[in-house]
This record gives structure tokens, C-alpha cells and sequence, in this order.
């Protein structure tokens, strides 16, 4: 799966961001004071005084977000040629993702393949509530990592029995920031909003419901109980992404489902239609 | 706190081009941070002095260069330089295209 680095070890992608540590043998002083450094600071720039090594200034024009992107774009690739249907779940921690999936699953299960790759920092709590359902599942845990990334993700593939045109649900790490910045390679993202957390939650984290194909707002169930105003949250959404598609849904009581997977639905024909490709990329 | 993970590949970079550059030590690394990569540049800041700890980068300066974003207003034609985020035209609220303002890129580094 891994066609970038063709590693087969997820822990290998860690080594991406620490290796190299012998370069630290290479100090001069040994790193230890720092001393040696400031004694080269009043040394003026560009200096070429033979048998001292001079400042001088190197040009890179890197892209931090490269490595993701290589990735993201392996993983697009990927599912298109096997016609998987993927879909990133996102939202801040306690919105209903699990329960909101484990609904859909009982839903689509018989009907069509579905497998999942679930992200946490830490435990297979909710990897083992998808699993009762008999779908497939993988757990990713990130460790102190915020989101899940685009090399974590084709490594999870691995593990997973992926049948040609299945519908892969990826529910990313709880959070409403730093996932927004992470392509995975999905052909569709998805942002998950609680009626418990505040309408203004659209012009808050901006970043993450304009990169959403569609918001669900989950819990309505609980409408008679919180002060939500659903129609000022809808109008902050299209504030900052007027081309989102909403639908309110309780993961628990069943309200809205039917939408959303006819949305599901939909939206696999149309990504199939359009040559299995994302309409809304990151970055684009 | 992705800034972390950013960081991270900011450093591997650093690595390999110590590696290919033979350098020993990092003074300065000048990062164009795009004004709606929806990265902090304090987190950044704080990110790059962890993961730089004994490095060839420890105690270097992470110099940032914001980059603005274009945007083009499909219906007026109004074209502004942006520096947050926006979707609807402040001229006749239609729909934005906003190009660039989105990368995180590192420019050039001073080394020895």
C-alpha cells in the first residue's frame, strides 16, 4: 500500500520524523555547552578563514505538507484503482463519531462491504465497539499525535481485508484543528458537530468545516434540553463554506439516518461518476 | 498541536540536508508559513525548539515569513489580497476562489 516509501512497518514512518541521530556526532563541541557556538557567533557572515568552517546560507524550498501530500496522493490513487469509496470522519472529541458509526454499519453491513480504520490516541475502545458489529476494523493509536496522517492510514490498509469497492469509513483523532490540515487520500471528509457543543463552533475552528463536504449535526435528540439554535449553526457553516451540505441526525434514536446514507449513497455515484476524485482537496 | 508534527518534518528536512550539505550546525532556518495553513506561528515556535533539542538545529532561529492568499470573486471580478481566511466576496457576497496562502514552506537556512 505504502508506494512512497515502500516500507511495511508503520513504526518506520515515525523513524521519518527522528532518524538521523548520528548526525549529532558531528558537532564539534559535543553539543553539551553550547559554548563553542557562541564563540563562532562574532565571526562575520560568509566568513572563509581557512581551517574554520563558515556561515553560509543554503536554499531548500521544501513543502512541509510534501511528504502528507505524496502520501494522500498514493492513498487517492489506490482507492480509485479498487473503486474504495472513503470517507474521513472528523470532529472534537464527545460528538457521537463512534456511535454515528456504528449505526451506519449495522445499516450498510449487509448490503454492501464497509471496513473501518478508527484513530485515538490511545486504547482499542472504539476499534472493539466496531467490531461487534462484524465489520473489519483497525485501530490506529497515534501516541501523542493530534490527527491521523496520510502514511498512518496506507499502513492501516495492510491490515485490513479490502474488498474491491467497498465504502471505508476513517475516523479520525477527536479534535476540530489539526486533522483539517491532514489529506488522507478520502474522497470525501465529513464534520461532525454535537447540539452540547455551541452553534458557533463553524466560525471558531473555520478551518475545519470549510475543508467538510458535509456537516452532520448529531444529538438532536437533545434539542428540548440545550440551548442550540440550529438555523444560526447552519448559517455559520455556510459562512465560512457555503457549499457544505447539512443534515441534522441523532446517532442514538435514528433521526436523519436515512439521509445521510442516502447521502452516502450519492455521493459514492458521483465520485464514481467523476473518475474517483475528491471535489474538495486540501489545499486546492 | 500539529505544529508538532510539523516540526518534525521541518527537522527531517534539516537532517538530510546536513547529511547532503555537510554542515554541523544550524544558525537560522527562514519558514514561509502560509496565513491560512491554519498553523500558529507560536506553536511553531515552541514546536521547533523541541524537536531541534540535540540537533544540529539546537538554538537556531526559526525566522517566519507570512505568505498572503489571492482571492477572485467569481461573480464581481473583485481580486484582493488576503491575509484570513474568507469564502463570500465583501463586495457582493458571491463565492471566493482563493488561491495559494496554504503551504508551509522552508525557504533557506543559514549553516555552517
Amino acid at each position: 500500500m505504502c508506494g512512497v516509501c515502500g516500507c511495511g512497518d508503520t513504526k518506520h514512518g515515525h523513524d521519518h520524523g527522528h532518524g538521523h541521530e548520528g548526525e549529532v556526532g558531528h558537532r564539534h563541541d559535543g553539543g553539551a555547552s553550547g559554548g563553542g557556538l557562541r564563540e563562532h557567533g562574532h565571526l562575520p557572515r560568509f566568513a572563509h578563514a581557512p581551517g574554520l568552517s563558515a556561515r553560509r546560507i543554503v536554499q531548500v524550498e521544501q513543502d512541509l505538507f510534501a511528504q502528507n501530500q505524496a502520501y494522500a496522493d498514493g492513498n487517492r490513487r489506490a482507492f480509485g484503482e479498487r473503486r474504495v469509496f472513503s470517507v474521513n470522519l472528523m470532529s472534537s472529541p464527545g460528538s457521537g463519531k463512534t456511535t454515528l458509526l456504528v449505526r451506519t454499519l449495522k445499516a450498510m453491513h449487509d448490503a454492501c462491504p464497509v471496513i473501518v480504520i478508527e484513530g485515538d490516541q490511545q486504547t482499542d475502545r472504539d476499534a472493539r465497539r466496531i467490531a461487534a458489529t462484524g465489520v473489519p476494523v483497525h485501530q490506529v493509536n497515534t501516541g501523542r499525535g493530534c490527527h491521523l496522517d496520510a502514511h498512518r492510514v496506507a499502513h492501516a490498509c495492510d491490515h485490513l481485508p479490502i474488498a474491491d469497492g467497498a465504502t471505508l469509513f476513517i475516523e479520525n483523532v477527536g479534535n476540530l484543528v489539526c486533522p483539517a490540515g491532514f489529506d488522507l487520500g478520502e474522497a470525501r471528509r465529513v464534520v461532525v458537530l454535537s447540539v452540547t457543543e455551541g452553534e458557533d463552533k463553524p466560525l471558531k475552528y473555520p478551518d475545519m468545516f470549510r475543508a467538510a463536504d458535509m456537516l452532520i449535526l448529531n444529538k438532536v435528540d437533545l434539542l428540548p434540553y440545550v440551548d442550540f439554535d440550529i438555523e444560526a449553526c447552519y448559517a455559520h457553516a455556510r459562512e465560512v463554506n457555503p457549499l457544505v451540505t447539512m443534515i441534522a441526525v441523532s446517532a442514538t434514536r435514528g433521526d436523519g439516518m436515512a439521509q445521510w446514507l442516502a447521502w452516502i449513497g450519492s455521493e459514492r455515484a458521483r465520485w464514481m461518476r467523476d473518475g474517483a476524485r475528491a471535489t474538495n482537496p486540501i489545499g486546492g | 498541536m500539529h505544529e508538532m508534527a510539523l516540526c518534525e518534518s521541518l527537522m527531517a528536512i534539516i537532517e538530510q540536508e546536513a547529511t547532503m550539505g555537510r554542515f554541523h550546525q544550524v544558525h537560522s532556518v527562514s519558514l514561509e508559513v502560509g496565513l491560512l495553513a491554519g498553523v500558529e506561528p507560536e506553536a511553531l515556535q515552541f514546536g521547533f525548539q523541541a524537536v531541534t533539542h540535540g540537533t544540529v538545529a539546537e538554538g537556531a532561529e526559526l525566522r517566519i515569513l507570512p505568505a498572503t492568499a489571492q482571492a477572485l470573486c467569481v461573480l464581481c471580478g473583485l481580486e484582493e489580497t488576503i491575509s484570513r481566511p474568507m469564502s463570500l466576496c465583501p463586495a457582493c457576497h458571491g463565492p471566493l476562489h482563493v488561491s495559494g496562502g496554504r503551504g508551509l514552506r522552508i525557504k533557506e537556512m543559514e549553516v555552517e
